[in-house]
This record gives structure tokens, C-alpha cells and sequence, in this order.
């Protein structure tokens, strides 16, 4: 089973390498609001969503997919860990 | 234009007008607070006719600068939210902005562009970090400091229907984006000729998710007011849950929307969401497939599904009858109330059914051409019937059938139409051409289901330049919107050219 530490750091690397295109792990930060931060752009989002369901196993449904949910690093690291049961 | 505002608060001031980011606005408070942003400019020595730049996403903010902005006889200017420094440094320069409204968060941003805008003398800062960053910089204050400092009545305003209203910044072929310059006028018939097809009442509350920065998102906002209604404004469809939702909670009768939308929409599950208020649906930006079309028509029977087809130029210039959507669903249907249009031969001949040519449009909704960009404007815009009539060639091939209706066959240029944004492959090839170890670079769009069309840039580099996909992918990100990074990069060895040296792009498709 996947830790916390570990579903951060898989999404960490997905941002930094699918859409701000780097390894710097500077230019990222867990807070950062992905589209008010201009992170992930309005239709990244699916990419997210579909990144989400694959790496993790998860089916997320439509209504789940919302800001408190998706909308950095923090908050999606936490929605995963609740939907596959790891605590936080 | 902002009678448009100010009508709606005189008859119906304590209606809900805006409601956004967890706010509820009545017209009212919302004139209020616009006073005070025009009050607040006009202290800030903004001027009748003066250029003021709106660089914020979706907000109140961002509405009410807009109606400020034209309580002070000024003209907006609202660039995407997305773009970058450079180029919003050149729109800001090409207009001579006197004052930007722009986010908290983009202070240092700001604070940099101000300083290669020589005509820039006031940053107004909006929502997170705007007080922090308003007390490092004295030409830069925040947004509740300049409300809070000025008058909440009316400002005199002597503007008449001539003046221009806003400059609405596009992507030209060459690759610069050109001002089309509306006046009030101009808006106004726009406005009122839309609605009356799309049969406003003020019982309509119309969602928007398109940016203000899009003349069909602004559009939403200044038909909403002028008609009465209530507009729900929504940061983006980011997240079309949340989207729909808000339809149902706010009992939403209009939903604009582009293709993308319509492809993501059509994905969902939407029959757990009550969408049944919904009393019509509109797309423009970029035809809808024939089967999304289908599939909207089963997906909400209720709702009159209208097809349209415009360009910042005109505004709007047709649109599809709902009843007539079965029989022709290819069409875009006819020209819009109090307009007339027709298609053209390269020698000016009118051409019948069947026959494919420019369309041309001519109506009070024909802007003024481009700001400052002669050429630019000579090309589009001819004079007409009348000395002072303009004409708009539009650009684009469309074929008529026997009844008159259009139906969109190509663009004459080269321009790409994604996800309802227009990108040019010149303003991409040329951001290509700076990243060093680049030799050449073209830009095409490719068929993209969810798109419509995806930017795909070719690229061949020197021997040694060691350039991977995710370099190249993070220099366009860095220096383009987001619609407009590509979605795909290949690597070339070398390109085939035409006699005169020219990339045969038509070898790459």
C-alpha cells in the first residue's frame, strides 16, 4: 500500500514533468493553487483526472472532481489517500 | 455601455446581478461599486477615451472594472489572464494603457511590465496579496484602497456612441495581436441583435465560464446587464462538476458554450445533475461535430440548442435558428437581426447556392478596424455601400444552399481554432525560433476530438543542440497562453520547402 509521502511524491513528479515541464522540485509547491497559479491549464485538468485513475486505481466520480479536491499538490495528495485508504 | 449597468440598477436595484466567487451582487451594489472604480480612476488622472487594461481572471473585480472603466469615458482592454509578460507588455504598449488591473499574486509581474510601459501610470491590485504588494510600489495601489478612497455617486460622463467602448485584442496571421476597435455603438447593436434572437428576458440567469477576455464570455456579461438578467461568472470549466452544479443550485437558464465544453460535457454522466431549467444552450468558436450536436439534442430535449459562427471583427455575424437545427445541423445558419451578409468571388462577384467564396458582412456591428494597424485594417475592412460604411471580409470560405443558409468550409489564412481560442502559427513559430539550438520550427493544427484542433509544432534542431520534447514544451510554456503551448512536438531532420524557400507545410499534415 501506497504511503502518503509516496502518492505526494508521484504526484509531484507528474505535475513537475507533464506541465511545468522540469525536475526542478523548487518550482512547485504543495499549496499552489494549480489553475490560479496558471500550474495546470483548464482542460490539464482531465490529463490530472485521468493520471489520477490510472497510477492510483481510484475511480473518481464527475462530482468529486472539484477544487477542494484537485486544486494543488496538498489537496489532491489528501483526496487520494481517502479514496484508497491510506492515512494521513 | 454602461447605461447598460445603470438602466438594470435603476429599474430592478436590488436584483441579483452578479454572482461569483461565493458573492451575491445586486445591481445596485454593483453600480455602486463601478462608480467608485471610475470615481477612483478619474482621481488616478485617467481620462475620457484613455485605455485602461484588465488582466485579471473571471471576478467581481474584473466586472466591476470593466463597467468603471466606462463610467469614466475610458476604453477597456481586458487581455487574457494567461498570457505572458512579454506580450502583455506589448498589447499594453500597442494601446497605451494609462492603468492595469491585475492580480495581487502577479506583483513583481507587474511591477516589471509597468516599467517597459512607459504610458502606464496606475497598477490597480485585486484579490490574494493585493494590499502587500500595493504597499511595496507607489504607483501601484490595491483594489479595496481605491474603492474605499473614492465616491460612490455617478461620475459625469460625456461620452457619446462613436467613442470607442473597448479594443478586444486577437491573433492576427502575422502573428502580433491586433486591437479591433468597437465603439459604444458598435456594442450596443451587437448586443441587443443577439439578444433578440436568443430572446432575453430578465428572468434569464446565464452562466459563463469563457474569460471576459473572449468576446463571447464579455459578451455574456454585457448582454446580461443590458437585458436585466443575472449572470452566474465562473473562473473557468476547469471543473465541469462544479459547473453543473452551480447550474442546478442557481436554476441557470443560458449555458454558452465551445466545443471542448461540449465534448467534456458529453462525457460525464449528466444525468445525475438536474439541468432542466436550462432553457437554451449556444456554441460558437468552432462548429460542433454533427454527433455532439445529436447527443445535445437527446441530453437536453427541453433547451434550444443554437449554432452560431462569428469573429471578434463583427462580434457576432450568424447564427442557426433552433427549429431549424434537424434539417440543416452542418449549418451555421443566417445573418444575424439587422445585418446582411453574402459570399464572394476573389473579383468581388456575388456567388449563389452551392458555390464556395468569402463570406462578407455588413451591419452596424462592423467594428472600426484595428487600433493603429492600418494595413492590418485595410485588408479586412472595405468601405461599402456608403463613404463611411465598412464592410468586413471576413477571411473565411462558406457556401450557401438554396435557402440561404451558410455552412463553414475553410479559413482562407493559416489560423489554428483551438479549444474556441484563435492561435496563430507565426506568433508559436517565432517563440520556437528562441529557444536556442532551434534551426526551424512550423506550426500546424491536427484534428483533436476533445480540441478541435491541437497546435502541433515541427521542429528541427542544430547536431549538437540535445533539445528534448520537454524543452521545447517548457520554453512555449513559459512564453505563450496556455491554448496555445502545443500539444504534440516531432522532431525533423530537415523540412521540405517551396522554390522560394518557404516551409511546405502541407507536407506535414
Amino acid at each position: 500500500m501506497s504511503t502518503t509521502n509516496a502518492i505526494e511524491t508521484q504526484i509531484r513528479s507528474y505535475i513537475l514533468e507533464n506541465f511545468l515541464y522540469t525536475k526542478d522540485e523548487g518550482k512547485l509547491k504543495n499549496t499552489a493553487s494549480f489553475l490560479e497559479d496558471g500550474i495546470v491549464d483548464s482542460t490539464g485538468i482531465l490529463e490530472l483526472l485521468l493520471f489520477v485513475q490510472e497510477t492510483f486505481g481510484v475511480q473518481v466520480e464527475d462530482e468529486e472532481v472539484v477544487p477542494d479536491n484537485f486544486d494543488s499538490v496538498e489537496r489532491l495528495t489528501r483526496y487520494i489517500s481517502m479514496k484508497t485508504g491510506v492515512p494521513c | 455601455m454602461h447605461e447598460f449597468l445603470e438602466n438594470s440598477a435603476t429599474r430592478t436595484p436590488d436584483k441579483v446581478a452578479l454572482i461569483c466567487s461565493g458573492q451575491r451582487l445586486t445591481y445596485q451594489q454593483v453600480d455602486v461599486d463601478a462608480n467608485r472604480v471610475a470615481n477612483g480612476l478619474l482621481a488616478a488622472g485617467v481620462q475620457r477615451g484613455d485605455r485602461v487594461a484588465v488582466w485579471l481572471p473571471n471576478s467581481v473585480e474584473a466586472v466591476l472594472a470593466i463597467f468603471g472603466i466606462l463610467k469614466a469615458g475610458a476604453t477597456f482592454v481586458v487581455v487574457n489572464t494567461t498570457t505572458k509578460p512579454d506580450k502583455l507588455a506589448y498589447v499594453l504598449n500597442n494601446c497605451q494603457a494609462k492603468a492595469l488591473f491585475a492580480p495581487g499574486r502577479q506583483t513583481e509581474t507587474i511591477v516589471e511590465v509597468m516599467s517597459s510601459v512607459p504610458s502606464l501610470t496606475l497598477g490597480v491590485l485585486c484579490e490574494q496579496d493585493a494590499d502587500e504588494g500595493a504597499a511595496l510600489h507607489s504607483n501601484v495601489q490595491s483594489f479595496p484602497a481605491l474603492l474605499a478612497a473614492a465616491s460612490p455617486e455617478r461620475p459625469a460622463n460625456s461620452c457619446i456612441d462613436v467613442d470607442l467602448a473597448c479594443l478586444i485584442y486577437t491573433s492576427g496571421s502575422t502573428g502580433d495581436p491586433k486591437g479591433v476597435m468597437s465603439t459604444q455603438a458598435n456594442v450596443a447593436f451587437a448586443a441587443s441583435s443577439i439578444i433578440t434572437y436568443l430572446e432575453n428576458v430578465p428572468d434569464d440567469i446565464v452562466i459563463n465560464v469563457l474569460p471576459l477576455s473572449f468576446d463571447y464570455g464579455l459578451y455574456q456579461l454585457l448582454m446580461t446587464f443590458k437585458f436585466g438578467g443575472t449572470l452566474v461568472l465562473e473562473r473557468s470549466f476547469a471543473y465541469p462538476a462544479a459547473t453543473l452544479k452551480r447550474i442546478t443550485e442557481e436554476r441557470v437558464t443560458g449555458l454558452p458554450g465551445v466545443p471542448t465544453l461540449f465534448a467534456l460535457l458529453l462525457q460525464m454522466d449528466l444525468s445525475r445533475f438536474d439541468l432542466s431549467s436550462l432553457r437554451y444552450v449556444t456554441n460558437t468558436a468552432a462548429a460542433l461535430p454533427v454527433e455532439h450536436i445529436e447527443q445535445l439534442r437527446d441530453t437536453f430535449p427541453w433547451a434550444k440548442l443554437y449554432s452560431m459562427y462569428g469573429l471578434t471583427e463583427c462580434k457576432r455575424t450568424l447564427y442557426l435558428p433552433p427549429e431549424e437545427l434537424d434539417r440543416r445541423p452542418g449549418s451555421v445558419g443566417i445573418a444575424i437581426p439587422g445585418t446582411e451578409v453574402w459570399i464572394e468571388d476573389e473579383a468581388g462577384q456575388r456567388l449563389g447556392p452551392g458555390e464556395v467564396g468569402e463570406l462578407v458582412v455588413r451591419g452596424s456591428h462592423v467594428m472600426q478596424g484595428y487600433w493603429q494597424n492600418e494595413a492590418a485594417t485595410a485588408k479586412c475592412y472595405r468601405t461599402g455601400r456608403y463613404p463611411a460604411e465598412r464592410m468586413l471580409y471576413t477571411g473565411d470560405l462558406f457556401r450557401m444552399d438554396e435557402e440561404g443558409f451558410l455552412y463553414f468550409v475553410a479559413r482562407k489564412d493559416d489560423i489554428i481554432k483551438t479549444r474556441g481560442e484563435k492561435v496563430a502559427p507565426k506568433e508559436v513559430e517565432s517563440v520556437l525560433y528562441r529557444l536556442p539550438g532551434v534551426v526551424e520550427a512550423a506550426v500546424i493544427g491536427v484534428p483533436d476530438a476533445l480540441l478541435g484542433e491541437a497546435v502541433k509544432a515541427f521542429v528541427v534542431c542544430a547536431p549538437d543542440a540535445g533539445l528534448t520534447e520537454r524543452d521545447v514544451l517548457r520554453h512555449c510554456a513559459q512564453n505563450l497562453e496556455d491554448f496555445a503551448v502545443p500539444k504534440q512536438v516531432e522532431f525533423r531532420t530537415s523540412f521540405s520547402k517551396t522554390e522560394s524557400g518557404k516551409i511546405q507545410k502541407r507536407d506535414l499534415r
